[in-house]
């Protein structure tokens, strides 16, 4: 009955616990791509080779490619990791990230065609 | 050049004694009450030498328990203060009316109205909700302790620094005249240049890290140190509410810090998200906050359904009905409290489609709640039902909350909202809801784990008394509201022309005066209850014939809390163990691996205190000092290498036996 009832202490050394940790290579190649992911942006904005609209979705791109590598190579994250949980809050945060971000863009874009009649800013003078 | 004047601004930013609020003789009075009941305080404390027991034991301390209680006595001081304000508005609202102005200036009443509903929510609401997940969460998994002790105590202090602002704006300056979610362009600088935003913005900011820290905490630990066996599924459902109030807090509270954040350099800077011009959206803000503001709600009330469970199951003798419902209930409202934050603001005039949208997903919200409340009339149904004093709380609130759901479902139809929003029927809907919903559930969870806290029940007298107090005092209090609503009154109005309105304000008066009762009662019901300890006293660790893993230990659990960490092999672990002839083990003992105590938590919570009060009143010398003993101390404490120790195992048999000898005094007598 005791032993059933009871597990054994966890030793005291409950850091010990093995993560999953990178290789020296595979930090380079995160680096690697965090520079690269990094200088294109600046190179779109300061030599203007694409138009403003462009420029401002590539730059938004390439950030989330970035996070992307950061999450794989510097976090670790793959679809094992802790028994799946990194994973699954994974997904729930891109769940509400998508949720927040369409819904905000909908609800202003409505309120703003709604609630501004008449008001082309652009034919402005 | 550099005179007197320049040299004081230098100093004191732009605190000088004009803000000193002399001219209020209300607030002169509260003044000198708190100020005198304070040294009274403070006094005791020193004649009774117990300043090293109290910054030993307690306030350095990272034993969830105590940091448990700790966040309970502050919900329940911040009520009081919470509650004051709510009746100073019932009485002016009841008074001022055929030309009568009432007993508060515009200025004073629209701080008090803000007030309350900050004060409402994060430092009563909150630490009430927080305080129990703390105490008991790592209790039923068969935990020692939270994942992050140390964070855990770093976390409670900074909602009291919080809480601390905030009653400074009391007394020092004043406080916002916004409402309690400030909304621009009323509390953009332009409109409100005053240090009250600034008060709000700070208290909320420094009681948010507290917040999203202890969520992060509390997840990491339901989901990492559960006890053997306990798979995700045979988690207790307060676990499991908690754990989603958990992930809605990680995920809602960085929207509020950067929805503040913004508004904050929109004050400081000079930027324009939110103001009217230069491309400024005040509505951006409303929708924002209001990304993080649904949420929270769903914040406040998820725990709260997980004592009803525990409640109505413990009180009726019997498993919970629909456990698999409940759990996927309770996940189902995590998502869709997402996906409803228009329907705070469907007058803004998004139109049809979105207003449609958001409307649809509100009334589909109210599904799984309503599966809830099935859930617990089916496991009550046939049971051997113990009106205790919890489960008198649990049946008030089921009779409660559905009529607060029902007029919920009612706001949620865009049509019907325009009419009846910010009106008296919304304030009456959100009040039936958080005092039928939060706040019975945190007097059903105070009843029902008080004797596993302290050793000794709470006297059912009071207890009643101050329940039908309550409940009468909230019926009176908030249906007049909702005819008041019906009939057109909106919120927030300081005097009435139309006299016929005037009885409807004077039963809601009566019925806060019923509630003051409610909480005299509370109050004395926990002095009573200390006083005849020895004849409430429960030494078996089980007084109410529970079914959860807490109530296998100790009343109080020792530090440690369990000897030895149960396996579990079943939803109601310890019913189980007890039906299967369980038996403490009495030998074999170990020594326990434990976190130390820790002062770095309070110096880190005053430090940013006294930033916030810096930045508010622009004394940038404070803020900065501060901020950089803030950044000092956080490094060094990095540097603190005596993080843990370990009780020894003579230490842990002492306890154990001792235990074993009340045990069997105890089935003697």
């Amino acid at each position: 009955m005791k032993t059933d009832t009871h597990a054994l202490q966890p030793a005291s050394g409950e850091h010990a616990e093995h993560h999953a940790h990178g290789s020296r290579q595979s930090y380079l190649i995160g680096f690697g791509l965090s520079v690269i992911l990094t200088a294109i942006p600046f190179w779109l904005v300061m030599t203007g080779v694409l138009d403003k609209q462009v420029t401002g979705l590539a730059i938004t791109v390439l950030a989330a490619v970035q996070i992307v590598v950061h999450m794989v190579y510097f976090l670790h994250m793959n679809t094992r990791s802790e028994s799946g949980w990194t994973m699954m809050a994974l997904i729930f945060t891109i769940i509400m990230v998508v949720i927040g971000l369409t819904g905000t863009l909908w609800v202003m874009h409505h309120l703003n065609v709604n609630m501004m009649p008449g008001h082309d800013m652009s034919t402005m003078p | 050049m550099f005179d007197t004047s320049s040299l004081a601004k230098v100093i004191f930013g732009r605190l000088t004694l004009e803000s000193l609020p002399l001219h209020e003789p209300i607030v002169v009075g509260t003044f000198v009450v708190v100020a005198l009941g304070g040294i009274a305080l403070l006094g005791a404390v020193t004649y009774f030498r117990l300043w090293g027991y109290l910054w030993r034991e307690w306030f350095t301390t990272v034993d969830h328990k105590r940091i448990g209680i700790m966040y309970m006595i502050l919900g329940i001081v911040m009520l009081l203060r919470g509650f004051a304000d709510a009746i100073m508005m019932r009485l002016q609202q009841a008074i001022a009316f055929g030309g009568s102005e009432g007993y508060l200036n515009a200025h004073h009443y629209d701080q008090i109205f803000t007030a309350h509903g900050v004060i409402m929510i994060f430092f009563v609401a909150m630490p009430l909700v927080t305080g129990l997940m703390n105490y008991v969460v790592p209790l039923q998994i068969g935990a020692r302790d939270v994942s992050f002790p140390f964070l855990n105590n770093f976390s409670f202090w900074m909602t009291v620094g919080g809480a601390v602002l905030v009653m400074i704006s009391l007394f020092v300056g004043e406080f916002a005249r916004t409402g309690w979610l400030a909304y621009p362009p009323l509390s953009n600088i332009g409109y409100s240049p005053d240090v009250g935003v600034d008060y709000y913005i700070w208290g909320l900011q420094v009681a948010g890290v507290g917040t999203t820290l202890s969520g992060i905490n509390l997840i990491c630990t339901i989901v990492k140190l559960r006890a053997p066996g306990m798979t995700m599924m045979r988690m207790p459902v307060f676990t499991w509410t908690s754990l989603c109030t958990n992930v809605l807090i990680v995920a809602s509270f960085p929207v509020l810090t950067a929805v503040l954040a913004l508004l904050s350099l929109d004050r400081y800077v000079g930027t324009n998200f939110f103001t009217n011009d230069f491309g400024g959206s005040p509505m951006m803000y409303v929708n924002l906050i209001w990304i993080w503001g649904h949420p929270e709600v769903y914040i406040l009330v998820l725990p709260a359904f997980g004592i009803f469970s525990e409640v109505t199951s413990t009180f009726s003798g019997k498993r919970l009905f629909g456990y698999t419902s409940m759990v996927y209930a309770t996940v189902v409202i995590t998502i869709l409290s997402y996906l409803v934050w228009l329907h705070h603001f469907f007058t803004m005039g998004s139109g049809a489609s979105v207003n449609s949208f958001f409307g649809i997903t509100t009334m589909i919200i109210s599904i799984p709640t309503g599966a809830k409340m099935f859930n617990w009339l089916f496991t009550m149904y046939r049971g051997r039902i113990r009106f205790e004093l919890p489960m008198m709380w649990t049946v008030a609130f089921m009779f409660t909350f559905v009529i607060g759901g029902m007029t919920g479902v009612l706001l949620a139809v865009p049509p019907a909202d325009f009419v009846l929003h910010n009106s008296l029927f919304l304030v009456a809907h959100f009040h039936n809801v958080i005092i039928g919903g939060v706040v019975f559930g945190a007097f059903a969870g105070i009843a029902y784990w008080f004797p596993k806290a302290f050793g000794f029940r709470l006297d059912p007298f009071w207890g009643k008394l101050s329940f039908w107090f309550w409940v009468t005092g909230f019926y009176f209090a908030f249906m007049p509201l909702y005819v008041l609503g019906l009939m057109g009154v909106t919120r927030r109005l300081r005097v009435f022309d139309d006299p016929s309105l005037q009885i409807w304000f004077v039963i809601a008066g009566i019925g806060a005066f019923l509630i003051f009762l409610g909480i005299v009662s509370f109050l004395v019901q926990i002095a009573v209850s200390v006083l005849k300890r020895e004849a409430l006293k429960d030494v078996t660790g089980d007084p109410w014939n529970a079914r959860t893993l807490e109530w296998a230990t100790s009343s109080p659990p020792p530090a440690y809390n369990f000897a030895f960490t149960p396996v579990v092999h079943d939803n109601d672990a310890w019913w189980d163990m007890k039906r299967r002839g369980y038996r403490r083990p009495l030998t074999g003992f170990k020594p326990i691996h434990m976190p130390s105590n820790t002062g770095t938590g309070v110096i880190l919570a005053a430090l940013a205190t006294a930033m916030g009060f810096g930045l508010i009143w622009y004394m940038w010398w404070l803020a900065a000092v501060s901020f950089i003993g803030l950044l000092a101390v956080a490094i060094g404490h990095t540097f603190n290498y005596h993080r843990d120790y370990h009780i020894p195992a003579d230490e842990v048999v002492r306890v154990e036996d001792a235990r074993t000898h009340l045990l069997a005094a105890g089935a003697k007598s």
